[in-house]
This record gives structure tokens, C-alpha cells and sequence, in this order.
């Protein structure tokens, strides 16, 4: 379709444009202008100007605590999606062929099934009847409290994550030609080797973008640590949830989650250009 | 499997056992017959029970979640993937000036929390007294599923052979013929798959939903939330297993229709 005429790609997305711009940009710029807004206990949300929630947030280091357990359990989570599902991309990407689609599909599967019903799944798991806790005392490690810690959530927060790291890995292997591995094994490179300067620079990107998706998708997740952290364990999402929800300081609400905007999109555009920077040394280099 | 040392097929069949055993467990649990959640056990006939099936079915609160959801979910693909349909003809065929700024908002709802989109639509609809509307409802879940739509859709155009189009363009067929006749059949399997992506991820969401949802239009995931947080009964795992059940059927339906794999990695 070669149709002339500079309005028409206009039309084409004008529908998806005025409801992106109602429902996505309109709502973040009201939310924006809500954080300066006074709260009051009786009252409610009062009209003008005030810092009072940025100055709330900043002066008390109640935040700054639920800032750096979410901060934390974010950065584990990433940490432990690199190391399990990197080397399980590379597995499912040498398995032979009916094989490797079918455990791909494994892998992925859960990601289409609802985050709560995962979370129930985690909870009946790391209960303390639970079945790993009845492993537990099988072999005499004995039971241990996992429900309602942070071990509970960076569990699940793994499994319902693993996906987005597994998925980048996976398409960053396929560009690699396995006869480069062979070339360099029957050249005496020792393995370690071949994984270090063959393997590993080519699933750099893909390890780096997963892990920008995983941290970000850790550090916002609102089901993972409201049903299995508790009321006890705040995290940045259940606060937020909170202060909307029960406290009704939709100012403080909302500076809170605008904090974590601006927090995931620092995170993504510096590594971004973390990346971009890797990519042209490489291309100067070569 | 060629290649993979026993070491590697222990470190993968640990990483399926994880992947796995929260769905597994939640389908196990369903059929106990006890009013505990435990694991029932046997091969007599009565060590199993589908009470906890009956129960859910007979819980008003869920059903009627469950018809929300499903009409919320129904209504917001439908409407994602028309408004993706032309969007991504622009995107794909097109060069003009804020081409990626189009691209980069359509697919923002990827990059901006859930949690975040939840509260800001929320002070939205509390501006508008549209709190409780259905109707406002579904056009958030469009929101939050254009960018699945978008990517397929945009994915169908770019692997197009274009030479039928130009074919029939210089046999004289008008260009809404060639749109209608042509270009739409050779991107129904993206638009089918990107409605069921749509689709699914409509009917799961949970995060924006909490905030915008009122109890009227309670959607399913959000109630069985508030239920799980109040008391945790093995109807919850039936309700679950359920679920489980309905994702594995479309999955099996998606990947005849399109390759599931292609589908979900090529979300990124």
C-alpha cells in the first residue's frame, strides 16, 4: 500500500494516539501535579502548592528503609535470574529438536498464567506445612519459616521472572554460530575458554536487557509481596497500595510512585547507554 | 539432546521442577477432599473430591468476577488490536516524523509499572466520577495489551511478502480491494495471535486493576487477591487449577495457530 499524502499515517494511528494520550499521558501529568498537593487528615486532598510529601519522603527513614528492601530484594531477584536462567537458555538452546521447543515452552509457559495464582502456588509450596518444608525435615535440615519473609517473595519474584531473562538470553544465542565453538575447542581452547570469550560477550546484551526488565519488574511488583510478604514486610508497591487504599494520601501515594517511575526509567536509560557504549567500543575495536 | 553433560541435565531438570511445581501443586491441592489445603493421597476413589470445584462454581462473588473479567478481557482485545491494526501500518509502512515517538508511547505501557499506570488512571477516573464504569475498565486493559497487539501486528507486516500486493495493484484492484482482499488474510495469523495475547494478558492483569476496579466490576484475579489476603481456602486452588487448566488449552490453540515460542519471544 503506497498511499500518498502526509496525513495518512496520522489517521491510521490517531485512534491509538487519542487514547494513549487520554489514558497514559493525561493521567501521569494529573498525577504529577497530585504529589504537589497538600493532604490533610480530616479534609482530604486540599488544592495548591506544597513540598510537604517530597519533604515526607526524604526526612523519614521509614521510606528510605522500604526503599532499600525493595532495592535489595529487586537486585537479588536479577542476580538469581542471571544465574539460573542463563545457563538454562544455554542449555535449551544445544538440546536436540523436538527437545529444545518443548522445554522452551516449559519455561515460558507460566508466564501466561495469572500472577496470583503462581503466588497461591508459592504459598501452599513454602508454607510451614508446606511440601519444602516437608523435604526440609526429611533430610533433617528441619523447618523453617519462609512465608511472609523476603525469602518468600524473591522466590516467587524468580520464578515469575525467570521468563524475561530466559527469552533475551535465548535470542542472543541463536545469532551465535555454533561452529565458532567448535573452531575454537579444536584449536585447544579449553572450554572455560570458549565460554568465556565466545559465549559470554555474545549473551552480554541479552543478559543486560533481561536484567533491566527483571529489576524493573521486581522492584514494582504489587501481588508477589502483598500475598506472600505480609502485612509486616513493606515493600515500595504495597506501601503505595496502602497509602492509596487505606490511608487515602493520594498525594503521599503519589509522589511514592512517581519515585519509582523515575527510579525504573534512570535505571533503564543509563543502561541503555551502559550497552550503547559496550556496542561502539566492540565496533571500534574490530 | 545432544552435547548436554549430566551436569547440565541436572541444573535443567531442577530449573523444570521449579518452573513447575507451584502449577502442579495448586492442581493437586484442587481435588482434596478435606477443608484443609493438603495434598490428597491414594488411589482409592474417595482420597479425591471435586467439592472444592462445586464450591467455587456456587460462589457468586467469583462468578461474577469471572464474567468480568472475561468481558472486560474479550472487549479490550477486540478493541487493541483494531486500533493496533492501523497504528502498525503506520508504524510498519510508513515514514513520518514522530514515527518512533508513536512506537515508543504505544509500547510504553511495557516499560511504565503497572502499579504506576493503576494509580494514575484511578486519579483519573476519580476527576471523572468514572469509578465503576465497566466501559472505563476495559479501555485501561487496552491500554496495558496495545503493545502485545501492536507487536504482532507490526511483527506480520515487516515478514510480508509485498509482491501479491503489487501484483494485484497493477492488475487494477483498488488499494481498500488489496487491503481487504490481500494485505488482511496474509496478517490474520499475527492479528489472531496478538488478540489472544491481548486477550490473555487482559484477563490476568492484576496490579493496574486493583486500584481502578470497584465492586461491581471486580475482575478475577483482583478478587481471588482479596480473598487469598483474607482467608486461604483449597477453593482458591480450585479456582487456580482452573485457570491453569484455560491457560494450558489456549497455549496448546496459540501455538498451533502460530508458534508459541515465536509468540512470546518475540515480545522482546
Amino acid at each position: 500500500m503506497k498511499i500518498a499524502g502526509r496525513g495518512v499515517p496520522f489517521a491510521l494511528s490517531a485512534p491509538a494516539l487519542a487514547l494513549f494520550a487520554l489514558m497514559v499521558l493525561l493521567p501521569l501529568a494529573m498525577t504529577t501535579l497530585l504529589s504537589f498537593q497538600q493532604y490533610d487528615q480530616e479534609r482530604g486532598v486540599q488544592s495548591g502548592f506544597t513540598l510537604a510529601s517530597y519533604a515526607l519522603v526524604l526526612g523519614d527513614s521509614y521510606y528510605y528503609e522500604i526503599f532499600f528492601r525493595t532495592g535489595w530484594v529487586a537486585a537479588l531477584t536479577t542476580l538469581l535470574c542471571v544465574l539460573i536462567g542463563a545457563p538454562e537458555a544455554y542449555i535449551l538452546s544445544r538440546m536436540g529438536r523436538p527437545w529444545r521447543s518443548i522445554f522452551l515452552l516449559v519455561i515460558l509457559a507460566p508466564l501466561l498464567v495469572s500472577v496470583v495464582v503462581r503466588a497461591f502456588g508459592w504459598s501452599l509450596l513454602l508454607g510451614p506445612n508446606g511440601l519444602v518444608n516437608q523435604l526440609f525435615e526429611a533430610i533433617g535440615i528441619g523447618r523453617l519459616k519462609m512465608l511472609y519473609t523476603p525469602t518468600a517473595v524473591i522466590v516467587a519474584l524468580v520464578h515469575v521472572m525467570l521468563p524475561f531473562m530466559v527469552i533475551p538470553v535465548w535470542t542472543s544465542l541463536q545469532k551465535l554460530d555454533p561452529m565458532v565453538e567448535s573452531a575454537a575447542l579444536s584449536l585447544n581452547a579449553s572450554p572455560w575458554t570458549v565460554m568465556r570469550r565466545i559465549v559470554l560477550p555474545q549473551i552480554t546484551p541479552g543478559l543486560l536487557s533481561g536484567s533491566l526488565i527483571v529489576f524493573g519488574l521486581s522492584a514494582s511488583a504489587l501481588a508477589i509481596p502483598g500475598l506472600l510478604g505480609g502485612r509486616r514486610l513493606k515493600m515500595v508497591a504495597t506501601l503505595i497500595y496502602d497509602e492509596y487504599l487505606h490511608e487515602l494520601n493520594w498525594p503521599l501515594g503519589a509522589t511514592i510512585a512517581l519515585a519509582l517511575l523515575v527510579i525504573n526509567l534512570a535505571i533503564m536509560l543509563s543502561y541503555n547507554a551502559v550497552l550503547e557504549g559496550s556496542y561502539a567500543k566492540r565496533m571500534g575495536r574490530s | 539432546m545432544k552435547r548436554t553433560g549430566p551436569l547440565a541435565l541436572v541444573f535443567h531438570t531442577l530449573v523444570t521442577i521449579f518452573m513447575l511445581a507451584p502449577l502442579a501443586i495448586v492442581c493437586l491441592v484442587a481435588f482434596t477432599p478435606e477443608n484443609t489445603l493438603s495434598i490428597p493421597w491414594g488411589l482409592s476413589a474417595d482420597a479425591y473430591s471435586l467439592r472444592w470445584f462445586k464450591a467455587a462454581f456456587e460462589h457468586s462473588d467469583l462468578m461474577q468476577s469471572f464474567w468480568n473479567s472475561l468481558g472486560v478481557a474479550f472487549f479490550a482485545a477486540t478493541v487493541s488490536v483494531a486500533l493496533a491494526i492501523p497504528a502498525g501500518i503506520a508504524i510498519a509502512r510508513h515514514e513520518f516524523p514522530g514515527r518512533q515517538a508513536l512506537n515508543g508511547l504505544l509500547l510504553s505501557p511495557l516499560i511504565v509499572p503497572h502499579l504506576v499506570l493503576g494509580v494514575a488512571m484511578l486519579r483519573l477516573f476519580a476527576l471523572l466520577g468514572a469509578r465503576g464504569s465497566s466501559l472505563w475498565l476495559t479501555l485501561a486493559h487496552v491500554v496495558i495489551v496495545t503493545p502485545y497487539a501492536l507487536r504482532l501486528v507490526v511483527a506480520a507486516l515487516s515478514g510480508l511478502d509485498r509482491s501479491a500486493e503489487q501484483a494485484a495493484l497493477s492488475l487494477g484492484a483498488s488499494h481498500a480491494t488489496v487491503f481487504r482482499r490481500i494485505t488482511l488474510p496474509l496478517m490474520l495469523p499475527g492479528i489472531t495471535g496478538g488478540w489472544m495475547l491481548a486477550f490473555i494478558n487482559s484477563f490476568d492483569e492484576v496490579t493496574m486493576s486493583i486500584f481502578i476496579t470497584s465492586p461491581q466490576t471486580v475482575t478475577l484475579p483482583v478478587r481471588m487477591y482479596m480473598i487469598a489476603t483474607e482467608s486461604i481456602d483449597p477453593m482458591m486452588a480450585a479456582v487456580s487449577a482452573l485457570i491453569v487448566a484455560a491457560t494450558a488449552i489456549a497455549m496448546i490453540v496459540l501455538d498451533r495457530l502460530y508458534g508459541l515460542d515465536k509468540i512470546l519471544v518475540g515480545q522482546h
